[in-house]
C-alpha cells in the first residue's frame, strides 16, 4: 500500500514537473527563506536600460509597498515562496534593471531571458503582465531595497 | 345565442384552416433538398471567424434576452433580465436581488417580449437595448457595452405590458402600454363593471441621453381597450407614436369571441410632442402610485431599488389635438411604421387584408376634421380619410411587418405559417416563403428604423413539431434565417432558441463589438466590501454576522482557511475578482448555502450569504474553470457549535494575508 502511494507520488510529481522542486522537496524547501536569486549581472530585456541607485528613499519605498500590495501580493510574499518566488534578497543579487524589466515586461522576459525562463520553469504560474508603469516598477524596486536592508 | 353560434362556427372554420395548414406545410418543409449547398455556405461562419450581425432574441416566458450571431445562429450569451439566472448568480447575489424587486415584492420570473435598440436620428446607435415585461409590467434597459441589465422600471396602473418597449427616433422616450385593462387606480369592484371603470394606460418613459436612466414622464389614461403593439413615427411622423388596440368592445370574459365582434378596432395615434407641450404648461395631475425603480451601478457593482411614489396622469380630454383613433380592421396586432415614416401598417389578426394608413393623409384628415365621431373624448378619424390602401388576401393571420430599404414590407402570417414580401406603394405581393411553423414576429436588423440593414430576415416560430430531434413533450421553438438581398427570399438556416423567441432586434456587429467591455477596473470599484488586494483580505465578526472579505485570483482564494464560524451565524462572502485580464471570471459556491453560485467578472465584487446549520468543516470552490489549477482553487470553513469560544481566524498558506508586508 505504502509502495503504491509512493509510486503514485512519483507519477504525480513527474506530471507536475513544471511545479518543480517546491513540490518534490516538500515543506522544507517551501517554507525555507533561502534566497532563490543567484547572482548575475543580467540586465534583462525590456524598457529599462539603466537605473542609477541612490540612497534608499523611504517615501518611494512606502509607495512601492502599496503598489506591491495591490498588484503583486496575490502571488508573491516577501520571505516565503508562494505562487511565485519570495522576493527577499532579490536586490542583493539581481540588477535593478532586471527587476524592473521583469515587472514591466514579464511576457518578453519569460520568453527570451534565460534567468526569467529558469524561474518560469520552476513555478507553475506565469507571471501576469499588469501593465505596470515605469514609476510603479521603480517604487516596487525601492520597497524591495527597503526589505533587503532590514536586519534579519 | 345567435352570436355565440356564429362565433363558434368561425372558430371551427379557423381551427380547420390551422389544422389543414400545419401538417401539409410540415411534409413539404421536411423534404430534403430545400437548401442547396451554396445556401448552406451563406449561413456558415467558419470556426474562429466572427458573425456579421448581432441578433438579440427575447426569451418570452424565459424572461431573458439571448444574444446570437447572424448569419450563423450561434448562441453567445443569455442576458438575464426579468428572471433569476443561477448560472450567473443574477437575482441570487445580494447585489442583484434588488433588480427583481417590484411593488409586489421580489418577483423571480418575468415574461420578456420586445427588445428595441436605442436610436439617434432614426438610426440604431447601439447604446442600449430596451425590453418589456408583460406579466409584472416593467421596462428594462440593458447596456450594450456590458451586455448586462442596468435598469428596470416598474409601470404602475398597468397590466399586460405588451405594447412596449419601443423607442422614439432619438431615444427621447421608450413606451409601455396596457394590454389588459384594469381599474385605474386599482379598486375592489365587480369585474362586470369593466366598461368605463377599466383603463388602458399608455406610459412614456423619458430616457436621459447621457446615461440612459429612465423616468416616467407621463401616463395617458386611455379607455380600457387592449393596447397590443406600438411603433414610433420617424422622419415626418417623428413626434407621434402609434399603438394598436383590440377589444374596443371592452369585454372582460371569453375575449376570443367577445373581443372579436367589432368590424374595426383602433390604432391610437399619440402626438407625444404636443403632450410634452401640454405638460410644460402644467396640464396633468400628479397621482399617488407605487412602483419600483431598480438601477445597477458599475462602480459599486450593486443595484438599488427606489420605490417611486407618484405618476403624472394625462386624461385624453385634457390634451385636445394630441390623440386620435385610426379605425383598423379586425383586432389589429402588429402596428409598424415604414422607414420613411409615411406608412403605418396595421395587421388585423382576423382580417384577410393588411391595412396601410398614411401619415400625410392623417394630418390632412385632422386638419379637415374628417372625423366619425369620438369615443372617450378621442376623435375617430374617418377610415377612408386616413387609409392609404389594403393588401388584399396576402395570407391568413397577419401579425408583424418589418421593412427593407427598397420600399418593401415583410409580413408574418401565423395561421398560414409564412413570410410574405410585398411592395407597400403598389400593394402587391412579391414573394412568399413558408416558415416552420406558426411564425410570430420577424426581424430585419434595423427593420424598424430609418435605416434597415436589409440583408437578412429572422422569422421566429412558436411551434416546431417535427423540425428537430424530439426531446419529450416540450419541443424547442425556433428562429429561421432568410436572405432577403434578392427579389425572392431564400431560407438559409433553422436554429432553436431559448424559451419563446418572441421578438428580436439586430444590428451590424461592428456597431457593438469594439466597445464591448472586457474587464471592470479594480481602481474604479467602490463596492463597500471590495477587497482590492490579497493583503487586505480578512474576516470580520459583527455580532452573529461574519463578513468574509475574500479575493480571487488564479488559482486561489484568500483567505482559504477560516475558523471561528458558528452555527446560527449569517456568513457573508464578499468576493472580489482581482483579475484584470479579459475572459477570466471566477466563481464560488459553498456546500450548504441555500443560494446559487456567483460568477464574478474581473474587477467586480459580489456577495452571497450562507447560514451554516451544521457543525463541521465545509469546502468552497471556484465554479468557473479558470486555469490549469482550477480544481486547486478551493478552501474550507470550520463551523463550530453555537456558543463556541473559538475566535475568528483566517489564513492562506498558514499566514494571515498581508502580515509580511
Amino acid at each position: 500500500m505504502k509502495r503504491i502511494n509512493y509510486t503514485l507520488f512519483i507519477v504525480i510529481a513527474l506530471f507536475l514537473i513544471s511545479c518543480g522542486e517546491g513540490n518534490l522537496n516538500g515543506k522544507d524547501a517551501k517554507k525555507g527563506t533561502k534566497a532563490v536569486w543567484d547572482i548575475t549581472e543580467d540586465p534583462g530585456i525590456g524598457p529599462i536600460d539603466k537605473v542609477v541607485l541612490k540612497e534608499l528613499d523611504p517615501a518611494l519605498a512606502e509607495k512601492g509597498k502599496e503598489v506591491f500590495k495591490t498588484y503583486c501580493s496575490a502571488c508573491h510574499k516577501i520571505k516565503k515562496k508562494y505562487i511565485g518566488p519570495a522576493v527577499i534578497g532579490i536586490t542583493k543579487n539581481r540588477t535593478p534593471e532586471w527587476i524592473m524589466n521583469m515587472i514591466m515586461n514579464p511576457d518578453g522576459m519569460m520568453a527570451n531571458n534565460e534567468n526569467a525562463k529558469k524561474h518560469f520553469a520552476e513555478y507553475a504560474a506565469p507571471m501576469a503582465n499588469q501593465n505596470m508603469t515605469k514609476d510603479q516598477a521603480r517604487s516596487i524596486l525601492e520597497y524591495f531595497r527597503l526589505r533587503d536592508s532590514e536586519k534579519k | 345565442m345567435k352570436r355565440i353560434l356564429k362565433s363558434t362556427i368561425a372558430i371551427i372554420v379557423l381551427s380547420m384552416v390551422m389544422v389543414a395548414c400545419g401538417p401539409t406545410t410540415s411534409k413539404k418543409g421536411g423534404s430534403k433538398g430545400v437548401l442547396s449547398g451554396s445556401q448552406a455556405e451563406r449561413a456558415y461562419v467558419a470556426p474562429g471567424e466572427h458573425d456579421e450581425y448581432y441578433g438579440f432574441i427575447s426569451g418570452g416566458f424565459s424572461g431573458q434576452l439571448a444574444v446570437y450571431g447572424l448569419p450563423s445562429g450561434r448562441l453567445f450569451r443569455v442576458i438575464p433580465v426579468f428572471s433569476q439566472d443561477p448560472e450567473k448568480g443574477y437575482g441570487y447575489s445580494e447585489e442583484t436581488i434588488p433588480m427583481l424587486m417590484t411593488s409586489h415584492g421580489f418577483v423571480p420570473w418575468g415574461d420578456s417580449h420586445h427588445p428595441d435598440i436605442s436610436q439617434t436620428n432614426g438610426e440604431l446607435d447601439g447604446r442600449w437595448i430596451f425590453i418589456n415585461e408583460n406579466n409584472t409590467p416593467r421596462v428594462a434597459r440593458i447596456s450594450l457595452e456590458t451586455f448586462e441589465t442596468e435598469e428596470i422600471m416598474e409601470i404602475p396602473n398597468s397590466a399586460g405590458n405588451h405594447s412596449s418597449a419601443f423607442v422614439t427616433e432619438n431615444s427621447e422616450y421608450v413606451v409601455a402600454g396596457t394590454r389588459f385593462g384594469v381599474p385605474t387606480p386599482q379598486k375592489d369592484i365587480p369585474i362586470s363593471e369593466y366598461k368605463s371603470n377599466f383603463k388602458g394606460s399608455l406610459t412614456f418613459l423619458k430616457i436621459d441621453p447621457e446615461n440612459g436612466l429612465m423616468n416616467i414622464a407621463f401616463q395617458i389614461r386611455m379607455p380600457g381597450f387592449n393596447f397590443d403593439l406600438a411603433h414610433p413615427g420617424r422622419g415626418d411622423s417623428h413626434g407621434w407614436f402609434f399603438f394598436s388596440s383590440y377589444n374596443t368592445e371592452e369585454a372582460s370574459t371569453l375575449l376570443e369571441v367577445n373581443a372579436s365582434q367589432n368590424d374595426k378596432d383602433f390604432i391610437a395615434a399619440i402626438n407625444w410632442k404636443k403632450i410634452e407641450e401640454y405638460v410644460a404648461q402644467g396640464v396633468g395631475t400628479m397621482e399617488p402610485a407605487r412602483y419600483a425603480h431598480n438601477v445597477w451601478d458599475d462602480h459599486t457593482h450593486t443595484a438599488t431599488t427606489t420605490m417611486e411614489k407618484e405618476v403624472l396622469i394625462i386624461n385624453p380630454e385634457d390634451v385636445p389635438g394630441a390623440i386620435y383613433f385610426l379605425p383598423t380592421p379586425k383586432s389589429p396586432h402588429g402596428c409598424d411604421v415604414d422607414p420613411t415614416g409615411e406608412y403605418i401598417i396595421g395587421s388585423g389578426k382576423l382580417a384577410a387584408t393588411i391595412t396601410v394608413h398614411s401619415f400625410s393623409k392623417m394630418l390632412k384628415a385632422i386638419e379637415d376634421k374628417a372625423f366619425d365621431g369620438e369615443t372617450y373624448s378621442i376623435p375617430i378619424i374617418n377610415y377612408e380619410a386616413v387609409n392609404y390602401g389594403s393588401l388584399e388576401q396576402p395570407g391568413l393571420g397577419p401579425l408583424h411587418t418589418e421593412f427593407d430599404t427598397r420600399g418593401n414590407g415583410y409580413t408574418t402570417f401565423f395561421i398560414s405559417s409564412e413570410v410574405v414580401k410585398w411592395n407597400i406603394k403598389d400593394l402587391v405581393v412579391i414573394d412568399r416563403k413558408p416558415t416552420f411553423y406558426s411564425v410570430g414576429h420577424l426581424m430585419i436588423p434595423g427593420g424598424n428604423s430609418r435605416k434597415p440593414f436589409d440583408k437578412y430576415l429572422v422569422a421566429m416560430n412558436k411551434i416546431t413539431k417535427d423540425r428537430y430531434l424530439p426531446t419529450g413533450p416540450e419541443a424547442c421553438q425556433s428562429a429561421q434565417l432568410y436572405d432577403i438581398s434578392g427579389e425572392k427570399m431564400e431560407l438559409l438556416l433553422d436554429f432553436p432558441t431559448i424559451g419563446e423567441p418572441h421578438y428580436a432586434a439586430g444590428c451590424p456587429a461592428d456597431l457593438l463589438a469594439s466597445k464591448s467591455v472586457k474587464i471592470f477596473k479594480l481602481e474604479d470599484n467602490t463596492h463597500p466590501y471590495a477587497t482590492k488586494s490579497e493583503a487586505d483580505s480578512k474576516v470580520v465578526r459583527k455580532g452573529n454576522e461574519v463578513h468574509i472579505y475574500m479575493t480571487m485570483i488564479r488559482s486561489h482564494f484568500s483567505p482559504d482557511n477560516i475558523e471561528g464560524v458558528k452555527v446560527g451565524d449569517k456568513v457573508f462572502f464578499h468576493v472580489t475578482n482581482l483579475e484584470q485580464d479579459f475572459d477570466v471570471p471566477h466563481g464560488i459556491s459553498m456546500l450548504g448555502a441555500n443560494t446559487s453560485e456567483l460568477l464574478t467578472m474581473p474587477g467586480r465584487t459580489e456577495t452571497f450569504v450562507w447560514e451554516p446549520k451544521e457543525i463541521g468543516v465545509w469546502p468552497f470552490y471556484c465554479t468557473d474553470f479558470c486555469s490549469a489549477l482550477h480544481q486547486e482553487m478551493q478552501g474550507y470553513v470550520r463551523v463550530s457549535p453555537k456558543g463556541s469560544k473559538i475566535p475568528i481566524s483566517y489564513t492562506i498558506d498558514e499566514e494571515v494575508p498581508g502580515e509580511d508586508l
